[in-house]
């Protein structure tokens, strides 16, 4: 796309993503509200543990008795205001609770995510170019068994192989405790703990990637203008870097931009089985404990961060494809 | 010496096809300097000859035995590497796809200097890119080379790929039916092109089509093929007026003759008349760009009883949404659409229902008409069946229908996937004459057949209408089909007709420019058919 | 039909993937027969390891038999992917087919809406039903059919999409038929395909989100799952391997067969994208 165009664009898919975030906060509204008894005890974090008097300040700061619509309007407002309301059982807020983990997520899949692509599509385009032949087929296997694997028991066979058998690697938590450490010691430390998580959460998605860059790579492959380049005379190696695999990369990019938000509920799983100190554990701890506003927070916080994901890729595609503003 | 020479050259098929072999014992040579016609139906092997020649054969189809020899060189013993040199250097193809053919995503002018890199004269590319621009005399070249390829017109596109073929100034140019997905007037400007810089280059051209107007126009030398072998070659002029071969003369016998004979005056009442029709598409919503397309507009026809009207024009000139108008696949902003004085266009879907008996059409693609998962008899009884009548006497009268379009009735039971296009066509046809109309739509009903199946089907078409009285709106973008079948011709242009009259008077004199452009552009129109 | 079976046969991981299937499918069946009594009652002496005691698989921490908990727990697994898959197509096809086929606003309205789940982390989503409604069977079926209808959604409209363009279709319309008949006798016949291949995989990932909803303790409370079994041997990992590791087998090889069958529906179907890949030739 022309840089000309770039700022009207974005404005149009910023648009787009702040009616999405809307329609989020509406669906968590909706889920308060469906779930059966009482909404107060619901937002209050059932349990037993909140007294009559707190049921009773939260129906009057909701305006539960009020209408829905208003009851609506006063939720976006404290919602937009960042206020994704108050945890009575760890008695702090949730943006607090939720915004001290994000880092230690965003660690962890961002690691997952980049592994995931790089590999995934390493492996696929591999298993394009030599079609058909054994090193295709031991990567279309090795893709199959991470397809139909699920996540967290591959994490637990990690652990057991490479934390319990071998001793390797620890299989918890993301950093030692009890060690006093310095600079690059503790990226050191952090980077051994985060190994195993990051290749639990990556090997999933590795598959994914492999198996649609291979998938369209092959597809790319048969397209005219490969042909065109073949009958110019350009080398095979580079038919395949200039011609076949950027264009193959655009689904891929697509895809990886839908699948975002698989990646974070994953990490939920990956969390729970590592006791990564992120959203994901704290989710697990909040559904333990049936902590109803975490567990909305936490569903609030991974889609905003989908979407600006989303946005993200969005751009990424406008810069790599041209056709971009055409196709709307 | 020839520049190329092609010697028993056989390539096999892969197992199950319905020849043991693509191409068989074929032998032509290119000197340079001449233009080498090879012609022949879809699947007569033309195509994979000219590959062959660039060795760009897929791996499932191998070369058996004979012997390619370039500029004294043997190609088929060539390492794949001093093979890959030589391709965009001294052997260069175009394509018969422009709108597939240049990477969606890289600038045009980096495609075109991609060829000098790869060959080792990058250092020239910015000087040349422009240069070969021009040459094939895109306007602005600084400008197009800096376009990606989606911005460009298909003929601007196939420029593109010419000034990509000539960048290294090579001895043979391959040319892979260049001009068929283009537009009539963009194809001859297209084959002028081609030959100028044949000539002012002496470089050799092998130039596959289908169309022997095509040849006529081109041809120094013809080749023409058969079910992968050569019939016949010769001189053009010998072998397009005087051909030997009895599937040469058949094919030149189905080509359309292209002069309208005068025909008698219709005077019949009005079947249908369309006043004032609008259609305009408006892309985009709140979030894109918005595009406003009018695709019809001052298209004003009347046919009357028993009469065909020619709706003649290129691609997107309305033609089709126009016909499209008539059956309602299109609902039009504007305008009445009078049937015996009735108008159709205000009429609700269950309102229109009676018309559809009246009302019928004729498509153009026989491979997408037909229901694939409907047995042909199914498939023709289904629309009387629809208004009511008893299966039975719709599977009937389904038998009859068969035999009226010259197929087997033992195809009732059988699924397209079963015959040929032409035959598929056919059905089509039984389909809409099922219904008893007094009225046929046909769009562009022959344009995806091959000559000789194109002739059948337009004479199965001609007698039909003499026979049952039909009138009809025949919609197509070949001016020598519409001269033969048509008793007026309208003809469009963006979304507008620009004249109309009898076929005779529009072919010998037009009044409007694009007319006479575009009989202009009919290809090889200095050659007259001779009588078989 | 024969020809279906033809082209189904000659890709080997379909059959290999059929097979494991139909045996899953027996075991499922037979469960009741072959591990008699609950598969919450104690068997055996506590954190017995396979092959001694007499148990096949070993015992989990309260001496339940594994083998026991595995075989009742297919017969979950699959109820659970067949049933939550059946509701989705319901969704996902209704609303693809109106988006396909009217088009316009409607179209508009439908994918957006689409776009609009499929944004949202799914398995986040999936969590939030099921802790709400309180888990039982119907609630996790319930929230796996609400979170993978999308891409059927999405399949469906692309096929009316573009079968609506197409000129048999355009014919039908013109032959005067009925909207409701060009749909179901027209469209959905030539689109059924792709919907047949994605029911397949849906049934998998279907599958792998009911262990992983009850791998988190989400599971029904009175029913044994593979993937309950999978979390209760997770703490207890470094003494008993075998809770966690087979019933990870026996959730990875359903999920890999139905892949592979997906795959073989997919080369019978659509023989010609078949030969393209390549790869099952």
């Amino acid at each position: 796309m022309e840089a000309s165009k770039l700022p009207g664009f974005l404005l149009r898919r910023g648009v787009k993503a702040a009616i999405v975030v809307l329609a989020i906060v509406i669906c968590n509204f909706l889920l308060v509200h469906a779930a059966p008894g009482d909404p107060a005890s619901v937002i209050a974090g059932q349990s037993g543990a909140a007294d009559a008097v707190f049921l009773e300040q939260l129906r009057r700061q909701f305006g539960l008795d009020q209408p829905l619509y208003v009851q609506l309007w006063i939720y976006l407002k404290s919602v937009l205001s960042l206020d994704l309301g108050f945890s009575h059982r760890q008695q702090a807020p949730v943006a607090q609770l939720v915004l001290e983990r994000l880092p230690a997520t965003l660690l962890l899949t961002g690691a997952a995510f980049a592994f995931a692509l790089a590999a995934g599509v390493t492996l696929g385009a591999l298993a394009a170019q030599r079609v058909g032949r054994w090193a295709d087929s031991v990567i279309t296997v090795i893709a199959l068994t991470f397809y139909a694997t699920p996540l967290f028991w591959v994490g637990l066979m990690l652990v057991l192989v490479f934390s319990v058998w071998l001793e390797w690697l620890p299989s918890f938590g993301m950093s030692s405790v009890g060690v006093e450490m310095h600079g690059l010691e503790v990226v050191w430390d952090v980077a051994q703990h985060l190994l195993l998580p990051a290749l639990t959460l990556g090997l999933f998605y590795l598959a994914v990637y492999a198996r649609l860059t291979r998938a369209t790579m092959l597809e790319v492959a048969d397209q005219d203008f490969v042909k065109t380049a073949r009958a110019k005379g350009v080398p095979e190696g580079r038919i395949l870097r200039a011609h076949v695999l950027r264009n193959a990369l655009l689904p891929v990019i697509t895809f990886a931009g839908i699948q975002a938000g698989q990646l974070l509920g994953g990490s939920i799983l990956v969390e729970t089985v590592f006791a990564w100190p992120g959203i994901g554990r704290l989710a697990f701890e909040a559904l333990l404990a049936r902590d109803y506003p975490v567990l909305l927070g936490v569903f609030f916080c991974t889609s905003v961060m989908v979407v600006l994901f989303n946005l993200l890729t969005d751009m990424l595609y406008a810069i790599i494809d041209p056709r971009v503003e055409v196709a709307g | 010496m020839s520049l190329l020479r092609v010697d028993g050259l056989t390539v096999a098929l892969p197992p199950g096809g319905d020849r043991p072999h693509a191409v068989e014992d074929v032998s032509f040579h290119v000197d340079a300097g001449e233009i080498l016609c090879v012609v022949g139906e879809s699947g007569s092997g033309k195509s994979i000859s000219a590959n062959a020649v660039m060795g760009l054969l897929p791996k499932g189809l191998p070369v058996r035995q004979g012997s390619i020899a370039f500029e004294g060189r043997e190609l088929l013993s060539l390492a794949p590497e001093a093979m890959r040199k030589l391709r965009g250097e001294r052997l260069a193809m175009i394509f018969q796809e422009p709108m597939t053919a240049l990477n969606p995503l890289m600038r045009v002018g980096d495609q075109i200097a991609e060829v000098l890199r790869v060959h080792g004269s990058g250092a020239d590319a910015a000087r040349r890119v422009p240069e070969l621009l021009a040459a094939v005399n895109l306007p602005d070249p600084a400008a197009i080379a800096r376009s990606h390829p989606f911005r460009l017109s298909g003929g601007q596109r196939q420029r593109v790929m010419i000034a990509m073929a000539l960048a290294l100034e090579p001895a043979l140019l391959i040319a892979d039916e260049p001009t068929t997905a283009l537009d009539v007037t963009t194809q001859m400007q297209i084959l002028r092109l081609i030959r100028e810089i044949q000539s002012r280059r002496g470089m050799g051209v092998l130039f596959i089509t289908h169309d022997f107007g095509v040849v006529a126009e081109i041809a120094d030398r013809v080749a023409v093929m058969q079910r992968g072998r050569i019939v016949e070659q010769g001189p053009a002029a010998e072998v397009l007026n005087r051909p030997q071969h009895s599937y040469t003369q058949a094919l030149i016998a189905a080509v359309p003759h292209g002069a309208a004979q005068a025909r008698a005056a219709i005077t019949t009442a009005p079947v249908l008349e369309l006043r004032g029709v609008e259609k305009t598409y408006r892309r985009g919503g709140f979030f894109g760009a918005r595009a406003v397309v009018r695709a019809v507009h001052d298209a004003d026809i009347s046919l009357r009883q028993g009469e065909t009207l020619g709706l003649v024009g290129e691609s997107g000139s309305g033609k089709s949404t126009l016909a499209r108008c008539v059956v309602r696949l299109v609902e039009p902003e504007r305008g009445t659409i009078a049937y015996h004085g009735t108008d159709l266009r205000p009429l609700s879907r269950a309102g229109w229902k009676p018309y559809r008996r009246r009302i019928q059409m004729v498509f153009q693609d026989p491979y997408a008409s037909l229901n694939p998962r409907r047995t042909v008899g199914d498939t023709i009884a289904e629309g009387p069946v629809t208004h009511g009548t008893p299966r039975a006497q719709a599977l009937e009268r389904a038998r009859e229908l068969l035999r009226l379009v010259q197929l087997d009735p033992g195809a009732m039971d059988r699924y397209p996937h079963e015959f040929s296009g032409g035959q598929r066509q056919r059905i089509g046809i039984a389909r809409a004459l099922a219904m008893e109309p007094e009225l046929l739509i046909a769009d562009e009903p022959v344009s995806a057949l091959d000559v000789s199946v194109q002739a059948q089907v337009l004479a199965l078409l001609a007698e039909i209408r003499a026979r049952l009285g039909l009138t009809m709106l025949f919609i197509t973008h070949d001016l020598r089909v519409a001269a033969q079948i048509c008793d007026r011709v309208a003809v469009m242009q963006r979304g507008a007709i620009v004249e109309q009259g009898p076929t005779s008077e529009v072919f010998a004199a037009p009044r409007h420019a694009y007319t006479r452009q575009l009989l202009d552009s009919i290809p090889g129109r200095g050659w007259t058919p001779p009588e078989l | 039909m024969r020809d279906f079976w033809r082209r189904f046969r000659r890709n080997k991981g379909a059959v290999v993937g059929l097979v494991i299937l139909l045996l899953v499918v027996l075991l499922a069946a037979t469960a009741p027969w072959l591990f008699p009594g609950s598969p919450w009652d104690m068997a055996g002496a506590p954190f017995s390891p396979p092959g001694e005691m007499g148990m096949l698989l070993g015992t989990d921490s309260l001496g339940r038999d594994v083998a026991a908990g595995i075989a009742h727990g297919a017969r979950i697994s699959l109820l659970v992917g067949a049933v939550s898959t059946a509701a989705a197509l319901l969704v996902g096809v209704t609303l693809g087919a109106v988006a396909g086929y009217l088009g316009g606003i409607a179209d508009d309205a439908v994918m957006r809406f689409t776009e609009f789940f499929q944004t949202i982390p799914s398995f986040v989503l999936a969590i939030l039903l099921v802790a709400i409604f309180t888990p039982s069977i119907g609630s996790v079926v319930f929230a796996i059919a609400i979170v993978s209808w999308p891409p059927v959604a999405r399949v469906v409209r692309a096929e009316f999409l573009s079968l609506r363009g197409r000129e048999f279709v355009q014919a039908a319309e013109v032959l005067g038929k009925s909207r409701l008949s060009i749909v179901l006798t027209d469209i959905l016949p030539n689109a059924l395909s792709p919907i047949v291949v994605l029911s397949s995989l849906m049934v998998a990932s279907a599958i792998l989100l009911e262990s992983a909803l009850s791998f988190l303790g989400l599971g029904d409370p009175n029913l044994m799952t593979w993937g309950f079994l999978i979390g209760s041997g997770r703490s207890v990992i470094r003494l008993a391997w075998w809770m966690s590791v087979f019933p990870g087998i026996a959730i990875f090889l359903t999920v890999l067969a139905l892949n592979l069958v997906g795959e073989g529906l997919s080369d019978a179907l659509n023989p010609r994208l078949a030969r393209q890949r390549g790869g099952a030739a």
